[in-house]
């Protein structure tokens, strides 16, 4: 007889800031490891004694050689891993859902459009299609934050500019912010798209992802070729607890990441 | 009492318990927790409980009824129903960290909210020999009413186990474990079978707050309502439902007049109540 | 064509089968637990047929017969002792197989490092006893969801693995039944060690039996049974196609999954809102219902944690719950869950419907909710007046 196997033991390898509210956090196991994560593949990540919570992989190869999450503390499991030290042991499990579509995306202009975190999540599409530019076309990432003090992975963000079109925008600029202001959609006007070639990828609060992949339809993008990465309550990972449907869709198991052609319709009906 | 020596008591979380206008029932639900109690007792510092407290001698003076503070964590039994402790409520918020309110009354008014339905005086001079030396306001209310709250844990009386799932999971940094779905999801999940489905009796079951374990319908009666409402109760329907099962306007009036009577939700009882009797208001 | 195949279209049982008496029950339950079986079954207590562990034939509700509407059950005596002459009860199987409340792993920090503890599994082998057909399509339909993915879930593989079933088909519908809507009875389909039909008439009192297994043969083999006489077989099958005939309630004649695709902005989910308490009663007695919430506990050292996994209901507010509020917030939409999955995208996640037409989701509704009913009224919405979807409505 088998029984439920419990996550694997991981214990935090490095901790570093993100924003205010934000840390990322690279495991590394101390037994047995799991299989590799794909870009957009999230991983259950449990905080000793709080619960568990679903968190995408941010880089597949961190500093330390470990898996990289990111965790932006709003509630009870997310706070306790925002509050993890290096050294402090977790458990994992996963690697679960699907992930980012990149074979879709070989040989076309990828377009990346975060809200907020919802950069973490494209994070390691963005490394795959910086470090092998010969297999994509022309990269862009489009971010946009609440504040300027909000946008994640900032040095790495300006780093990516010499590879890639890069724009930031912002809901409420600070002090000093001398960049664009505005929701993210207001970016696309900025881009030479070109919607037979291109391939979204999105990710960000739901009505971020759809008022943009609604102004790319509307720029000529066919929704299948907009990826967006949907989030629910999710208690297991793997399609048995039923919290994370959204209409026809599992989302652990057909999510998270989904084409827009799928979930186009389904994301206009109220409190599905 | 635990001794106050030693490097290992000054990280443990000092808890205070404090009563207002109440029976006790709930605090001692606290000594209540036999098996439970020394691993508390090693895990938080009871700094002010005067339930177990001697009446006499130094710890009872330590612990006197003001108490000292800060606190970690308070547990406020009892309703605001005098002037005294209205101020004194203020007091306990100001040196505690952690509030959670224990039980109907310091959660909802408890019983002696009736009196926000009726006239107080008159009660005082029904009740007591010598009306002159009562004082007390014309409501009971609910702490929320006075201070900011953490946590409200429902129930006349609370549930031992859910007590210490809100103590371990302050100590352990965690959101406590405390659904506010129907109690018939505890009828369910210990297979009882639904009396007023089974049986035609009336149960407060479908629209009352978990907690209890469901334990009056496991011994053939209704629930009668005593951890107050659920989330988002249908109230409409329920009161329609307990005129199906038999009960009177004036019945289903006071079945929801009860532990929880002043909570905010119930407030449209009466209406429906008389609806359903006499049909809509013209 | 037999009545079975008219029905559901399951294979031809072993045709003959073999007949025993009330003697062959009691030796039927001796033989299992000598065999190792903890036998559940129907009896009755707390004024219900409710499913428990049997130690002896003599528990079975011998001469107990239900009455059920939308929100009543009743217990009533029948003259003729039949045992299983009572459509379904409080409970489902699923209080066995995928139990309310199971421990599925501990965890124990040990300086500083977090150590993790399988739960041990040691199952006990269930013989269940009076499985309905609509209970033994609702047991399929649940090991497609928990073991029939890319993940399966061992509790319940290793609960479900040795379960040994022996259905009795059903003669006695409720007035909440509708299988044969479902097309899940009131004969047995396919998956079952035993099948048994009871019958009473002026020639006995009786039960025709058949195997489905290797392993239900070799009981069947040591029950004090005869070879199953004409008379018997017919008057058998003759009960279950009455039976199939006596449903009280029907779904609307329509593809309901469409129906459910397209009636997601139908005002009737307001009238049911008006209704429906929340209670989440309805979740808790559907035999294919299988949501489940976790609970995360510590001691109070705060260095022993345990998970813990719940059945839970997406009735409750909680359900849905994100950072910024439940994506399910009104009663109507959390009905409209229910229903539409229930229904509807439960073949696009897992290829069936995940209605069997037992009715108990009625019967439990403390306030009488009628799904049969609801889905009547959203077909004739369809057929009466809906908007289209292009159009204003009037």
């Amino acid at each position: 007889m088998t029984a439920v196997v419990p996550p694997a033991p991981y214990r935090v390898a490095g901790a570093r800031a993100e924003t205010g509210d934000t840390r990322s956090i690279e495991l590394l196991p101390t037994g047995r490891e799991l299989p590799p994560f794909s870009p957009g593949q999230f991983a259950m990540i449990y905080a000793f004694g709080v619960g568990a919570a679903p968190i995408s992989v941010s880089a597949l190869r961190g500093p330390h050689g470990g898996l990289v999450h990111t965790v932006r503390a709003v509630g009870a499991v997310s706070t306790a891993l925002y509050g993890l030290r290096p050294g402090d042991g977790v458990g994992l499990s996963g690697p679960y859902g699907t992930g980012w579509d990149l074979e879709a995306a070989a040989g076309h202009d990828v377009l990346v459009v975060a809200g907020g975190i919802g950069l973490a999540p494209l994070r390691p599409v963005v490394h795959e299609v910086l470090d092998r530019p010969a297999g994509y076309g022309r990269p862009a990432v489009l971010i946009g934050t609440r504040t300027p003090a909000d946008l994640v992975y900032r040095d790495e963000v300006e780093s990516w500019c010499a590879r890639a079109r890069v724009e930031v925008t912002v809901d409420r600029p600070g002090p000093g912010w001398r960049g664009s202001v505005g929701v993210v959609t207001t970016l696309l006007d900025r881009l030479d798209l070109r919607p037979d070639r291109t391939c979204a990828l999105v990710c960000g609060p739901e009505v971020m992802m759809r008022h943009t992949a609604r102004d790319l339809v509307a720029r000529g993008l066919a929704p299948h070729r907009i990826q967006v990465s949907l989030e629910r309550n999710m208690h297991c990972a793997t399609g048995h607890c039923g919290h994370c449907q959204l209409g026809p869709l599992l989302l652990c198991r057909d999510g998270p990441v989904v084409g827009y052609d799928r979930v186009a319709d389904l994301l206009l009906v109220r409190e599905l | 009492m635990v001794t106050e020596l030693g490097p290992v008591i000054r990280t443990r979380p000092a808890l205070a318990v404090w009563k207002f206008a109440s029976c006790d029932g709930c605090q001692l639900t606290l000594l209540d927790c036999e098996d439970e109690l020394l691993g508390l007792a090693e895990c938080v510092r009871i700094d002010h409980f005067l339930e177990m407290t001697p009446s006499e001698g130094a710890d009872a003076q330590r612990a006197r009824p003001a108490g000292r503070g800060p606190y970690d964590l308070s547990l406020v039994e009892g309703s605001i129903t005098t002037a005294e402790d209205a101020e004194r409520i203020q007091h306990v918020r100001r040196i505690s960290r952690y509030l959670v309110t224990i039980g109907a009354c310091a959660t909802a008014g408890g019983i002696q909210a009736l009196r926000n339905f009726a006239d107080v005086d008159e009660f005082v001079a029904a009740v007591y020999a010598r009306p002159e030396y009562i004082a007390t306001l014309e409501t009971s209310t609910a702490i929320s009413a006075h201070v900011p709250v953490d946590f409200e844990l429902r129930g006349c009386p609370i549930d031992r186990r859910q007590l210490l799932e809100v103590i371990t999971a302050h100590l352990a940094g965690r959101r406590p474990r405390i659904p506010s779905h129907s109690v018939c999801f505890e009828c369910k999940r210990r297979g009882t079978p639904c009396v007023t489905v089974a049986h035609g009796t009336a149960c407060l079951g479908p629209v009352t707050h978990a907690g209890c374990g469901a334990i009056c319908p496991a011994y053939g009666r209704g629930c009668y309502g005593c951890f107050g409402p659920s989330s988002r109760p249908n109230l409409r329907s329920m009161v329609a439902q307990l005129r199906r099962d038999g009960m009177s306007e004036r019945d289903i009036q006071r079945v929801f007049r009860t532990f929880n009577a002043a909570s905010p939700e119930y407030a449209p009882v009466p209406d429906l109540a008389a609806e359903e009797q006499h049909g809509p208001p013209a | 064509m037999s009545a079975d195949a008219e029905v559901n279209g399951s294979p031809p049982p072993v045709p003959e089968g073999l007949v025993m008496g009330k003697d062959g029950m009691a030796v039927l339950v001796d033989v299992l637990i000598r065999r190792g079986f903890t036998v559940v079954g129907p009896t009755v207590r707390d004024g219900a047929i409710v499913l428990a562990r049997l130690l002896s034939a003599d528990e079975l509700p011998y001469g107990w017969g239900v009455e059920l509407e939308a929100g009543r059950y009743r217990l009533r005596e029948r003259t003729d002792g039949a045992a299983f002459a009572n459509a379904a009860g409080p409970q489902s199987w699923k209080s066995f197989l995928h139990p309310a409340r199971v421990r599925e792993w501990s965890a124990d920090r040990v300086e500083g490092e977090v150590v993790f503890t399988a739960e041990p599994a040691d199952p006990p082998r269930y013989a269940f006893l009076g499985v309905r057909p609509c209970d033994l399509r609702a047991i399929a339909v649940q090991d497609r969801v928990l073991t029939g993915g890319t993940y399966r879930d061992p509790g319940y593989e290793g609960r479900r693995f040795g379960t040994l079933l022996i259905v009795v088909e059903c003669t006695e519908p409720g007035a909440t039944c509708f299988c044969v809507s479902m097309g899940t009875g009131p004969a047995a389909g396919p998956g079952y060690d035993l099948v048994l039909t009871e019958v009473v008439d002026v020639h006995g009192h009786r039960f025709w039996v058949r195997s489905g297994s290797e392993e239900g043969a070799e009981i069947l083999a040591e029950l004090p049974a005869r070879p199953a006489d004409p008379d018997t077989r017919e008057t058998a099958r003759a009960g279950v196609t009455a039976a199939a005939d006596r449903m009280g309630r029907t779904m609307p004649e329509a593809d309901l999954r469409e129906l459910m695709a397209g009636t997601l902005d139908a005002p009737r989910w307001d009238d049911v809102a008006g209704r429906c308490l929340t209670c989440g009663n309805c979740t808790m007695v559907c035999p294919t219902c299988f949501c489940t919430t976790t609970e995360d506990v510590t001691d109070l050292t705060g260095d022993h944690a345990e998970r813990w996994r719940l059945w839970d209901s997406c009735f409750d507010l909680d359900f849905s719950h994100l950072h910024g509020g439940p994506v399910r917030a009104s009663t109507r939409s959390r009905y409209r869950q229910w229903m539409t999955h229930k229904l509807g995208t439960w073949y696009d996640q897992f290829g069936s419907s995940g209605c069997v037409g037992c009715g108990r989701c009625i019967v439990w509704c403390p306030v009488g909710i009628d799904i049969t009913e609801e889905a009547a009224a959203l077909h004739d919405w369809t057929r009466s007046g809906a908007p289209a979807p292009e159009t204003e409505g009037e």
